[in-house]
């Protein structure tokens, strides 16, 4: 079984990011970036099926600039077997390449390599938009496990469990199938000096915008991007009493 | 403008996240009408009549829409979609879910947890964990939306007279065999929906045990509210995944939010900022949550909460 999993450069998840001062998007110069938190528990996930002996190759995709061969070595380094870069310019955070773009994209390379599984995040802490993995799945006709946190392979089927606003719910999917990843379906490894060592005599291609025959040209245009209102500093009371005097007395709100 | 609301429905009653979904259909204008896909929907639909300022209430009912498998679901959608300019769903698990293969297969980009209506096409969501809030203006000819609840008032549920009719030419659209629904495991509980409660409670790693968090309950019985977690207790298996609240898991924003043991990273104050009133009570006075609480209380919260509990 080939897996797919798309992995997205992001600012850090510690990174406290800063708006740009003309408002046009956000500070990324000189700012620690990392995969897409939600796109490494997808590579475990697909890297812990190849240990098991369930998937014979993982091959591990990004779309953004030539500087995502990082995260993509690092996603070597943790397992894939080899590594698709689709180069651009346009920024793949706001008001460049968007989801849809992202899951056509993907969706070329999925028919092209004919995989039978595509692990990836369920959201990308940068855009937080919640979308390619769902999009791919109607793109390709294929069902979905979204917010998974189990993943069970069985013959020709997926069992998912997924995290629902009301608690969990498990669905029955047919390969070739699409998992999105939520925060309780593994620990992700630390990937070790032997193998980036390693990592780094693993393939990596490079494709261009114009070899997928996909037009990264936004729908949306972002308008601008503002620093939201900071809460205004509040205070601090020394006692229980004091706190129940604020809330009943100040704020009102019992 | 005309816009097409998807309900939000467990078949036997409408979920609150569609009323914040309408409120926002309001603000775009224009003519709003209902779809209501699922299995013995009537009461449903009588119900979604019923809300205020909607036109007319599309029904599609069928045996294979009994579960809101997306993959069902999609195909109905696109088919009631004719003819609108915008397409709404909350921003709950159930939209996230199932909008974005709405979007696609009508070549659309879609526009996630919108905050505010600027104009017809021209809308704000955060982004970065709500660090940075972006203006983005569509240049599609249907706008796909999915609105976040806690952004939104809830429509008034009652003083309308919508029409109720059956979707044309849906028959047959929900059957699909690539997906099928196999089980849940609903958490059940008396306390007020997590999202729409006007108190929440919320425990972090802190409280040390999911025994421990009885205490957090407690208080949230004693003051009628809803109990969250962060991230750290759902992990630890404190507390299930659907109390999580954050950039990833759910966005509340009650009149009053006590934090209790969170230490307030990002991803956390992402899904409680914009609460009318912060309480932490957190025994390391240096933790980032005393920035966002309009009231600190820097405390052991195995003192403090019981304290308050019966106090209160
Ligand atoms: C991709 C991604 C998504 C995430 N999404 C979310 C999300 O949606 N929601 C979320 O919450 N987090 C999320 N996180 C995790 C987030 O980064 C933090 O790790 C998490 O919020 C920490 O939880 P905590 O505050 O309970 O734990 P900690 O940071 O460990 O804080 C515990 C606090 O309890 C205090 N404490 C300990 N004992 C006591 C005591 N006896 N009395 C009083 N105070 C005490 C400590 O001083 C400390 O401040 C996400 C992380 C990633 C990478
Ligand atoms: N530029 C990209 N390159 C590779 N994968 C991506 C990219 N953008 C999004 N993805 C994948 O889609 C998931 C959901 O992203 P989003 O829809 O942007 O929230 C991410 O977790 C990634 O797995």
């Amino acid at each position: 079984m080939k897996i797919l999993v798309p992995v997205k450069r992001v600012v850090d998840y510690n990174v406290k990011i800063r708006v740009k001062s003309d408002e046009t998007g956000v500070e990324l110069a000189n700012v620690k970036m990392s995969i897409n938190p939600f796109d490494e528990i997808a590579l475990e996930e697909a890297v812990r099926l190849k240990e098991a002996g369930t998937a014979s190759e993982i091959i591990a995709v990004s779309i953004g600039p030539d500087k995502a061969q990082e995260q993509l070595r690092t996603a070597l380094a943790m397992g894939a077997d080899r590594a698709i870069l689709v180069s651009t310019d346009k920024a793949i955070d706001l008001g460049g390449v968007e989801p849809l773009a992202v899951a056509k994209t993907l969706k070329s390379i999925a028919e092209k390599e004919g995989v039978d599984l595509i692990i990836m995040g369920k959201q990308s802490i940068d855009d937080d938009s919640n979308q390619t993995g769902q999009m791919l799945g109607a793109l390709l006709d294929w069902p979905q496990g979204t917010f998974a946190s189990e993943l069970k392979l069985d013959g020709g089927k997926a069992s998912v469990t997924r995290e629902i606003d009301g608690g969990l719910e498990t669905v029955s999917l047919t390969l070739p199938a699409i998992v999105t990843t939520d925060l309780r379906l593994n620990e992700p490894r630390y990937v070790k000096l032997p193998d980036i060592m390693k990592a780094k005599k693993k393939p990596l291609e490079t494709l261009s915008e114009d070899d997928t025959g996909v037009s990264f040209a936004p729908r949306l245009e972002v308008v601008k991007v503002s620093t939201p209102p900071a809460r205004s500093g509040g205070i601090k009371v020394d006692s229980v009493d004091a706190l129940l005097d604020k809330l009943k007395n100040e704020a009102k709100v019992i | 403008m005309s816009i097409l609301i998807i309900a939000e429905h467990d078949n036997t009653s409408l979920k609150p996240a569609t009323l914040s979904t309408i409120s926002a259909a309001k603000a775009i204008g224009g003519d709003i009408d209902i779809l209501v896909a699922g299995a013995g929907v009537d009461a449903v639909a009588t119900q979604c009549a019923a809300i205020d300022g909607i036109t007319k209430i599309l029904t599609v009912d069928s045996a294979d829409l009994s579960h809101p498998l997306a993959e069902a679901l999609t195909p109905v959608i696109v088919k009631a979609a004719d003819g609108y300019t915008h397409i709404l769903a909350p921003a709950t698990s159930f939209g996230k879910n199932t909008l974005p293969r709405v979007a696609a297969l009508l070549d659309v980009q879609q526009i996630s947890d919108i905050t505010k209506v600027i104009d017809d096409d021209t809308f704000e969501r955060p982004v970065y964990a709500g660090n940075a809030i972006a203006t983005v203006k569509s240049s599609d000819a249907v706008k796909v939306i999915t609105v976040r609840g806690s952004a939104f008032d809830a429509a008034s549920a009652e003083g309308g007279s919508a029409s109720v009719s059956a979707l044309d030419g849906a028959e047959g659209l929900g059957v699909q065999d690539k997906a099928s629904f196999v089980s849940q495991e609903l958490s059940v509980s008396d306390r007020p929906e997590l999202t729409s409660a006007s108190v929440v409670v919320s425990g972090g790693r802190g409280v040390g045990s999911a025994e421990n968090f009885a205490i957090i309950e407690a208080l949230a019985d004693k003051l009628g509210g809803a109990v969250g977690a962060s991230r750290a207790a759902v992990d630890a298996g404190y507390v299930p995944n659907d109390y999580q609240v954050g950039q990833t898991g759910k966005i509340v924003a009650p009149d009053l939010y006590i934090a209790v043991g969170i230490s307030g990273a990002i991803q956390h104050l992402a899904g409680m900022k914009d609460s009318k009133v912060i309480v932490a009570i957190n025994s390391d006075e240096d933790a980032p949550i005393f920035q966002v609480a309009d009231y600190g209380l820097v405390m052991d919260l195995f003192e403090a909460v019981p304290q308050l509990t019966e106090k209160v």
